[in-house]
């Protein structure tokens, strides 16, 4: 639709997610204080800081996963594409399709690899025929890394594979519906070096489609895979700008302090 | 000062430094160990020899039931005696009753006796027509109006013996005994060893135990759990088709949909409360609610079924409820992340998880439904029923028995006869309790097996 030259030249530029004055209240805790951030289209995001800072929190959020939680309260803008994602003529279920969602502990569902993958195309209606359906499971398999490993047991448990195998065939299965924006909440805490190295590897090729955030406690991996860092502490969003930029030369005290490891 | 500094902790003092012998410290805990592993499988050893010398009280007493004394008699049925119109019309033919087959049957025995050659001093007529079972007649006349084509012949008719020859040669009765029994004297159990010498009395099978309705007090050898198993079995099928879907529907609705307050607390209290409440209790809700306002009739399996299902409802929904919530949160999140809705999720995903323990809650809750005795009282289904009911769904409104019912029932009568046939009957319900058991762990194998 739109021309594919200055989608590219504005990739930078375009914000895909803005979240105006977001508060977040757990009951009565105020969870997450006046957050403004502006998310990237074709970036990868981090969101960094100490445990209980809030940003797996504001995370949830963006796709409206906190509904899930009786006492849990959002208030302020957060939108997508300009839409507000907490309007009430918004359907959650359309919202997660197309901002998907990979998980702190990899959770296949309990049936073979094929219908993992398949099952998010199928609910949403994306596929005409068998054929097509075979097309994404097996072009989402490919971009998550795993098709060659898998491709001769697809019909096998999807439980029964690796730890770092499930975590990608989440990533298959959250991008097999297309979505705009992939929220990872903490994506490589359970898995090893290598399994980490191919995760981060594949968020790096994902950039190219679509915009990810990624909450993560390893400043490492926060360096090696975002173009931009959000550092969350006690609920507010002290800094956020280039990751270059809040890694080198922070301009607030707490985020300097969290970085060199004096708070957190 | 210096003390304290010197040895800042004092030392643990040691029995022993060597790492080969006990401590007494240590030989403590290890007799206590020792002792309570001994209280844990003596009560074990306890709980087995209970069931042991259960199932052997029950399978002595009630084994006895399978088997059922017969005395085969040629029998020449006379047209002129019992077709008087001569037209072969079973209604016509219905007019010779009983006592007519009677005369039939105890003139076909004296006669094989004496064509036999069997003497017995001091045996008269009487005593040898008292051999013969009250409900044999009956047989036979059923036997004849269902085929008329019989009149005429001579055919062998399978007589059941009465309840004391029966039980004599299942050591309920002895000659001894029988000296002080008004209902048997020692005669007719010599008649019956000659009888079972000439080959003419034999103890086989008894598939009567299991297709013929009851009887009353004075025929315990013809009294069967026909009746009773067809009752058992509608109320099963109502208590499957009402409880499993209200069952699951209403556990799925307070699990994940239902919002959490003051409300659904209420209920939940309420349904745990429901499980504990005496069944008999459910039987006087049904008798005011389904036989007294909804003018069901009494006795009816429907009715049965509908009490039974209120019983078992909340006996379903706790392990329901606990099946749901023991799937892990994190299968609904991944649902939930893809996008599928709420009630996807937990169609697609909770429920197969669940499947199994929900399996299990509904077995478990049937099998108490079928030995459930009390509110059955309370809606008339004790009554004496004679006639089988009908196919379903009409016959779901016919009077019936139930089997925990039928136990209970004969234990009330005087014959020692029906002891053995409430044990029996205790078997049968035993063995059908068996079944959905292993049908149960079937049915959990294979769904588990799907994933």
């Amino acid at each position: 639709m739109k021309d594919v030259l200055t989608e590219n030249a504005v990739k930078a530029e375009t914000s895909k997610i803005s979240a105006r004055k977001a508060q977040v209240y757990y009951g009565t805790n105020h969870a997450i204080k006046d957050v403004d951030v502006e998310i990237l289209d074709k970036t990868v995001t981090a969101f960094i800081g100490p445990s209980g800072c809030g940003k797996s929190t504001f995370l949830r959020c963006l796709n409206r996963m906190n509904d899930t939680i009786p006492s849990c309260r959002v208030e302020g803008s957060i939108t997508l594409d300009g839409e507000d994602i907490y309007d009430k003529r918004v359907d959650p279920v359309q919202l997660r399709a197309k901002v998907g969602m990979v998980f702190q502990k990899p959770n296949p569902f309990p049936k073979s690899i094929y219908d993992n993958v398949a099952y998010g195309p199928k609910i949403h209606g994306l596929t005409r025929s068998k054929a097509e359906l075979d097309e994404i499971v097996e072009k989402s398999l490919r971009r998550a890394a795993l098709w060659n490993e898998v491709k001769d047991r697809l019909q096998t448990p999807g439980t029964g594979l690796s730890g770092g195998q499930q975590q990608r065939l989440c990533i298959a299965r959250a991008v097999a519906t297309s979505p705009e924006v992939l929220l990872m909440d903490e994506p490589c805490s359970a898995l090893d070096p290598i399994a980490t190295a191919q995760v981060e590897e594949l968020i790096d090729e994902l950039r190219t489609n679509f915009s990810v955030v990624i909450v993560t406690h390893s400043m490492q991996q926060a360096a090696r895979v975002s173009q931009r860092t959000a550092f969350f502490h006690l609920g507010n969003l002290v800094e956020y700008g280039e990751t270059g930029q809040i890694f080198t030369n922070p301009k607030d005290p707490r985020t300097e302090s969290y970085i060199t490891g004096r708070i957190g | 000062m210096t003390d304290l500094s010197a040895s800042p902790a004092a030392a643990p003092v040691r029995a022993s430094s060597s790492l080969l012998t006990l401590d007494a410290r240590v030989r403590r805990r290890n007799a206590a160990e020792a002792r309570f592993r001994g209280y844990g499988f003596a009560a074990i050893l306890l709980a087995l020899l209970a069931l042991v010398w259960l199932l052997y009280s029950i399978f002595s007493a009630g084994l006895p039931a399978f088997r059922q004394t017969v005395i085969q008699i040629p029998v020449t049925l006379d047209a002129a005696q019992l077709d008087k119109a001569g037209n072969r019309n079973p209604d016509e033919m219905a007019k010779a009753s009983t006592v007519t087959y009677g005369k039939v049957l105890s003139e076909a025995l004296k006669a094989a006796v004496a064509q036999n050659g069997i003497v017995i001093e001091g045996l008269d007529d009487k005593e040898i027509a008292g051999m013969l079972s009250q409900e044999a007649p009956a047989m036979l006349r059923r036997d004849v109006l269902a085929n008329p084509a019989l009149l005429g012949q001579t055919i062998t008719f399978q007589a059941y013996a009465t309840g004391r020859v029966d039980g004599y040669y299942k050591g309920r009765v002895t000659l001894d005994s029988a000296t002080r029994d008004s209902n048997v004297t020692p005669e007719q159990l010599h008649l019956a060893d000659a009888l079972k010498e000439k080959g003419l009395l034999s103890t086989s099978f008894n598939s009567g135990f299991l297709t013929m309705p009851d009887a009353s007090d004075k025929r315990p050898e013809a009294a069967g759990l026909g009746i009773a198993i067809l009752g058992s079995a509608y109320m099963m099928v109502v208590v499957l088709v009402l409880s499993l879907p209200i069952g699951v529907a209403a556990s799925i609705y307070l699990e994940e949909f239902a919002p959490k307050n003051r409300w659904t607390d209420l209920i939940e209290v309420n349904i745990a409360n429901l499980a504990a409440v005496p069944s008999i209790v459910f039987g006087i809700l049904g008798l005011a609610i389904f036989i007294n306002m909804a003018g069901l009739p009494q006795s009816a399996p429907i009715v049965g079924g509908l009490v039974l299902t209120l019983m078992t409802l909340p006996r379903i929904i706790i392990p329901t409820r606990a099946a749901l919530k023991a799937v892990p949160p994190s299968i609904r999140d991944a649902a939930l992340g893809v996008g599928a809705s709420k009630m996807q999720s937990i169609f697609h995903h909770v429920l197969p998880l669940a499947a199994p323990g929900i399996l299990t809650g509904m077995i478990i809750g049937l099998a108490q439904a079928l030995g459930e005795t009390a509110p059955l009282l309370l809606i008339g289904m004790v009554a004496f029923v004679r006639e089988f009911p009908a196919a379903p769904p009409s016959g779901l409104f016919d009077p019936a028995a139930a089997l925990p019912v039928q136990v209970y029932n004969w234990t009330q009568r005087g014959d020692p006869g029906f002891v053995e046939r409430a044990s029996g009957a205790i078997i049968v319900l035993l063995v059908f309790l068996l079944i959905m058991n292993t049908l149960a762990i079937i049915l959990r194998r294979r769904f588990e097996r799907r994933w």
